[in-house]
């Protein structure tokens, strides 16, 4: 059986500077307890990939807002206002990626692969910069893989060891992330004993994650 | 008829049983409340879904089961949860039998741009890059005009989508087709003459006989 942690516990060991590989999609299956807690800690200087950035002052919005966010990697800051405007005051550094591109590229990272070659982007801004590379007469642009220090997953269900299953749209990049951080840490909802999530419903098995925070109010 | 409902009714007659549908958030999305009831379509949403259903009643919502901008959904018998690689899979790797996205501009060969107007309103890609250069069909749903600016252009000024032509531009004047010798005029809202439509149109348009007006849903 695992020791779990307090969400202030996790925060404790993520030091300032760290990059963040955080699950969630506008906020949904995002693993709320420990940003709140990284907020708290007074956290400074954070990369944080995601898909978005959230509603303003909540989840990674809240991270946005209290300042402890230095640049994001994400494909839509367009429901958070308040990140839009930092990035314009030049407070913090935001790469755009495409959807799709966001997730493969983190799918490389965690899976050991050298990138993933996209025909998303072609002839648009997101080529600038990038190499273009022919594959049987079709072209596409090489994408770099990302890992990053920790990767927080919000989880539906987890057992004792840390298998974790994940409810409808609440899954989205967090099976993915799990794979791509070299800390993982897990927020459940709740914590059920082991054995009770079947072998075939386990989404991410317990094998790949290092932390397990206590169990959802 | 209010013009956004003008060309979600028309949009959905494009919409057949069996197809793998994305949405596009905004007027896009209001197609669904237009196609039959009982219709087969397997409608996808970006975060994670195939078989996403209206709003549930009030007190039932689930937090796990959402649309793409967060908002409350039901599933429909037969829905599918899918992570965010597999969402990508299928807009990229042909699965994708149409999406409708909004458009900004739309120009003569066809290229959209929606996704950011530099300097003032960058919300960012999210899936928009992969869907235009990945589904199967393309069809932009927006306001032929906005604030007096036509939006069917003869060269896109913003940032473009993809390279890709779209299949076909709806508004609320207009259907129009792309092709490789520009834009052809192939149908008009009901009372707007095609001389109102080339006069609200930057670009040129090719109009060939006579023009039927749009049936609606």
């Amino acid at each position: 059986m695992r020791k779990v942690l307090r969400p202030e516990e996790a925060a404790e060991m993520i030091p300032d500077g760290a990059s963040l590989l955080i699950g969630g999609f506008m906020g949904v299956g995002g693993p709320m307890r420990m940003m709140n807690a990284l907020v708290a800690r007074g956290a400074r200087d954070l990369t944080i990939i995601a898909n978005d950035s959230g509603h303003k002052g909540i989840g990674i919005g809240a991270l946005v807002a209290a300042g402890a966010v230095r640049k994001m990697i994400t494909s839509h800051i367009g429901l958070n206002p308040e990140t839009q405007a930092k990035m314009i005051a030049g407070e913090i550094e935001v790469e755009l990626v495409p959807q799709g591109t966001l997730i493969e590229r983190i799918r490389a990272g965690g899976f050991g692969l050298g990138g993933v070659l996209t025909p998303t982007g072609l002839g648009t801004e997101v080529e600038n910069g990038k190499q273009v590379i022919e594959v049987d007469g079709k072209r596409f642009l090489l994408e770099k893989p990302i890992k990053a220090d920790f990767a927080l997953v919000r989880a539906w269900r987890a057992d004792y060891i840390g298998n974790l299953s994940y409810a409808f749209t609440a899954r989205n990049f967090n099976p993915t992330i799990a794979m791509a951080g070299k800390v993982v840490i897990a927020e459940p909802e709740s914590i059920v004993p082991t054995g009770a999530i079947a072998p075939d419903d386990v989404h991410t098995p317990g094998a790949i994650v290092d932390h397990l925070l206590t169990r959802g109010a | 008829m209010e013009p956004k409902e003008l060309i979600a009714r028309r949009v959905a007659l494009e919409l057949k049983a069996g197809m793998l549908v994305n949405l596009g958030i905004g007027l896009p999305s209001m197609v669904a409340r237009f196609v039959p009831s009982g219709h087969g379509i397997f409608f996808q949403t970006e975060n994670g879904f195939i078989g996403t259903g209206g709003r549930p009643p009030e007190g039932m919502e689930d937090p796990h089961l959402t649309d793409a901008g967060a908002g409350f959904v039901m599933a429909e018998p037969g829905a599918a949860t899918i992570d965010s690689t597999m969402v990508f899979g299928l807009i990229r790797g042909g699965h994708m039998d149409l999406t409708v996205l909004g458009g900004l501009q739309v120009d003569e060969a066809g290229q959209l741009a929606n996704w950011q107007v530099p300097g003032k309103m960058v919300p960012g890609m999210g899936g928009a890059m992969d869907l235009v250069t990945g589904a199967a069909a393309v069809i932009v749903a927006m306001q032929h005009s906005a604030k007096g600016e036509a939006r069917v252009v003869r060269k896109c000024t913003l940032p473009l989508t993809s390279l890709r032509r779209v299949d076909l531009v709806v508004t609320d004047m207009a259907v129009l087709k792309p092709t490789e010798a520009g834009l052809v005029l192939r149908e008009r809202a009901p009372g707007v003459s095609v001389e109102d439509i080339v006069a609200q149109t930057e670009a040129r348009l090719i109009v060939e006989g006579d023009i039927p007006e749009m049936k609606l849903a």
